[in-house]
């Protein structure tokens, strides 16, 4: 048998400081609170840092930054002068790519492979992609209506709030900051508590290209901090990404303020196999769609849908690469399948899993051994799921696929729209009429054919009912931070 | 995905010790003469003079008519002699000629006969004829007398089918009309053997094993230079077709530079230091 030997990534390339501040007005300042928290490795469980939970009193200092840096410099600021500094920022992220990838394993416990060949590059991509946009806002075809009815230039907004989530923090950062800043707004950004330290560095990053102080501030912080970030008084515009539940609250503190929304939530796509489809392809789609980050992903494809007529042997097939995969430290260069972000994330999954197996569900595992320390769930599938089951209805967020089965065409887009959610779908099929007749009648944001989990910063993102609104990504995500 | 694994250490030292195991050395010139066939086979069964704990490689691959002087340089060492056959490397040629050059390869002592399909035939939809010509060749490696058959490799000259649609199909085709082994290239058309190709082709024998029960093997050939590219082709069969493929009785690499760097790295991983090229034999 062919063993690889251990291939780690060197985690020296780093400089975690012991304990972090608040970014404000371009200079690392205390909180005026007190209250702190550690962020922890998720594959070792040992604490990589401290950082502060902003407070009331410092959101409020982070937004007044904002509101001087957009009035005095930045809301004045010629597109194609933005543009530069987005441009130098999409470079130095480039140039620093090796480091922020290891930072962003270490943090977030996501295989050094994919933060290495997936996350950074699309970082530096989307800063790049609306680098170019700065300076063409009169071309993107979204005029602002004027009171005596007719057009003029789109305008910034002013203070953009955003919130994001644990399972990207780097790449999430960069779908909120990059569009805003482009647009000509600044920004008061929230990481995740259990994921700070690429957001963090990504402030000393704002420093480097001498970004003008209060254009990007990063405040830490969990719940208490977000909700004071979006429901301050002088923010225009909210951004954020992630559950449905918070997605709801934030809704409905911002519902009456005049503040523009866009909210990213949550997802239960349909992957839909049919029995032409090239099977071998299919399975590593599968794979990709739901074991892709651990399955922590919005608009991972963690409904199976296939055809009956290939079960049998799309199932022993997708088995068969399930057993190839492999678990385990996330800075090996050779792991497919890194930790689970947090002790209560990994909670969430072994309840949800629980109930699969409880409804009568049948759970399957390759033999995969875990590590002792750290949160680590293995690859696991059900069959026999029906669309009643919790599994097949709620949003898991993990590495867990449930597979169900159609016989036609009208029955698969029955059973994939039968959800509240609608973020994104795959399809998987050789015949090019079937893919245009499922991507009319799929109610989701993105519909894949055959590929799945493929972003592109030209590309809009977003979903329908319960998986949010608005667009971010491509001409479309300029909307979200404009007056139009 | 399969390209971006990292063999470090120990998986690497193994890895390259099977790599050189599983090299059918080749040479395919007009100018090929007995004297390089004879240096040839002494690479092939030392391939380093100073090292005698290098493993030798699988096979030579010459030829037809100089397959004599590879079977006499050889012996009994082990290793295979290889000959290409069918009007190597276009197969423009009437059946008759074929078969009656894959029998004199055989009679004069090759152990396997490295047979290319026709593509014209097979591009035109006459999946019949190639299938007939597999069955034909096959039935000429056999020996008389108790000898042990030549192993047939076809060669699919993925290259000209051009589409994987058409890889799968002519693997498929190959394998019901009897191959051994099936093969990418044949070295004379660009592109050779890529890592997507071969992909698809140990797919094809993977599910052969459990839709016919038998077992046939791959070979990639052309353009393979470096030890690299030869770990990423390992880790691909590895988590493909899986660890039974891991044997130069159903793995081999069709090259000829890349024994000197799979040597070189060898050399690397033994002493910590690289040596130039004049520390290794040309051949």
């Amino acid at each position: 048998m062919f063993e690889y030997a251990p291939a780690p990534e060197s985690r020296d390339i780093v400089d975690i400081r012991p304990s972090y501040g608040l970014f404000i007005n371009g200079e690392w300042v205390d909180s005026l609170g007190d209250e702190r928290d550690k962020t922890v490795n998720p594959a070792t469980e040992e604490v990589l840092s401290e950082f502060a939970l902003a407070s009331d009193a410092d959101v409020d200092r982070a937004v007044s930054a904002a509101r001087k840096a957009y009035e005095s410099v930045w809301g004045r600021l010629p597109g194609r002068e933005r543009a530069k500094y987005l441009f130098r920022i999409a470079r130095i992220i480039q140039e620093r790519a090796r480091e922020l990838a290891v930072l962003e394993s270490l943090d977030n416990g996501k295989p050094i492979r994919e933060s290495r060949d997936v996350d950074l590059p699309l970082v530096a991509a989307h800063f790049f992609y609306y680098a170019g946009w700065a300076d063409k806002l009169s071309y993107a075809g979204l005029a602002r209506r004027t009171p005596d009815g007719g057009f003029a230039e789109p305008r910034p907004l002013g203070v953009a709030a955003q919130v994001i989530p644990w399972n990207f923090p780097l790449l999430m950062l960069a779908w909120k900051i990059a569009p805003a800043l482009a647009c000509g707004n600044t920004v008061v950004l929230k990481p995740a508590e259990t994921t700070p330290l690429t957001a963090l560095a990504f402030a000393e990053i704002c420093r480097q290209a001498d970004l003008p102080p209060g254009v990007v501030n990063i405040v830490t912080g969990a719940g208490a901090t977000g909700q004071a970030l979006v429901s301050h008084p002088d923010v225009n515009k909210v951004a954020f990404t992630g559950s449905t539940e918070v997605g709801r609250q934030i809704a409905r503190s911002v519902a009456g303020t005049g503040k523009k929304l866009t909210l990213e939530l949550g997802g239960k796509a349909a992957n839909i196999v049919f029995d032409d489809a090239a099977l071998d392809q299919a399975v590593e789609g599968i794979v990709n769609g739901i074991f892709f980050n651990q399955g922590h992903v919005c608009c991972a494809g963690s409904r199976l849908l296939v055809q009956e007529s290939i079960e049998e042997e799309l199932l022993a097939a997708l088995k068969r690469r399930l057993a190839t995969l492999r678990l385990g430290d996330p800075l090996d260069k050779n792991t497919d399948i890194g930790a689970i972000n947090s002790a209560a994330q990994l909670d969430r999954i072994r309840t949800l899993s629980e109930a699969g197996e409880q409804e009568g569900a049948e759970r399957w595992s390759p033999p995969c051994p875990i590590p002792d320390k750290g949160f680590w769930f293995p690859p696991t599938l059900f069959t026999g799921v029906a669309q009643s089951h919790r599994i097949a209805r709620e949003e898991i967020f993990g590495p867990v696929l449930s597979v169900l089965t159609f016989r036609t065409p009208a029955e698969a887009v029955e059973k994939a729209n039968n959800t509240p959610y609608g973020l994104s779908a795959g399809v998987w099929t050789e015949k090019g009429s079937r893919i245009l007749w499922m991507a009319d009648k799929l109610r989701a944001g993105v519909v894949w054919a055959n590929t799945f989990n493929r972003f592109d910063p030209a590309s809009p993102f977003g979903g329908y009912k319960e998986s949010g609104y608005g667009r971010e990504g491509g001409r479309h995500g300029l909307e979200a931070y404009l007056d139009v | 995905m399969l390209g971006t694994r990292s063999i470090k250490t120990t998986a690497k030292a193994r890895a390259i010790d099977l790599a050189i195991s599983m090299v059918d050395l080749t040479t395919l010139e007009g100018a090929d003469t007995p004297g390089k066939v004879r240096a040839m086979c002494a690479k092939a069964v030392r391939p380093d003079p100073a090292d005698p704990s290098v493993p030798k490689v699988a096979a030579v691959c010459v030829y037809p008519d100089l397959v004599p002087q590879a079977v006499e340089a050889l012996g009994r060492s082990g290793v295979k002699v290889a000959s290409v056959a069918t009007a190597f490397p276009s197969g423009r040629s009437s059946l008759g000629v074929k078969v009656e050059e894959t029998r004199q390869a055989v009679q004069d002592g090759a152990d396997e006969i490295d047979m290319v399909i026709d593509r014209g035939a097979f591009l035109s939809g006459d999946y019949r004829k190639v299938y007939d010509e597999i069955v034909a060749i096959k039935a000429a490696c056999a020996r008389d007398a108790g000898g042990e058959d030549a192993h047939l490799k076809v060669i699919l000259e993925t290259g000209e089918l051009a589409t994987y649609d058409n890889v799968r199909r002519a693997s498929w085709l190959a394998m019901l009309a009897g191959a051994d082994f099936i093969k990418t290239s044949t070295g004379k058309v660009s592109p050779a053997a890529t890592l997507p190709v071969t992909l698809v082709m140990l797919e094809a024998v993977r599910d052969f094993r459990e839709q016919a029960g038998r077992v046939v093997g791959v070979k990639p050939a052309g353009g393979i230079r470096t030890t690299k590219d030869a770990i990423k082709y390992l880790v691909l069969v590895n988590e493909t077709a899986g660890a039974d493929w891991l044997d130069p009785a159903l793995f081999r690499l069709g090259a000829s530079s890349l024994l000197n760097d799979l040597l070189m790295q060898r050399q690397k991983m033994a002493t910590g230091r690289y040596a130039g090229p004049d520390y290794f034999t040309l051949d």
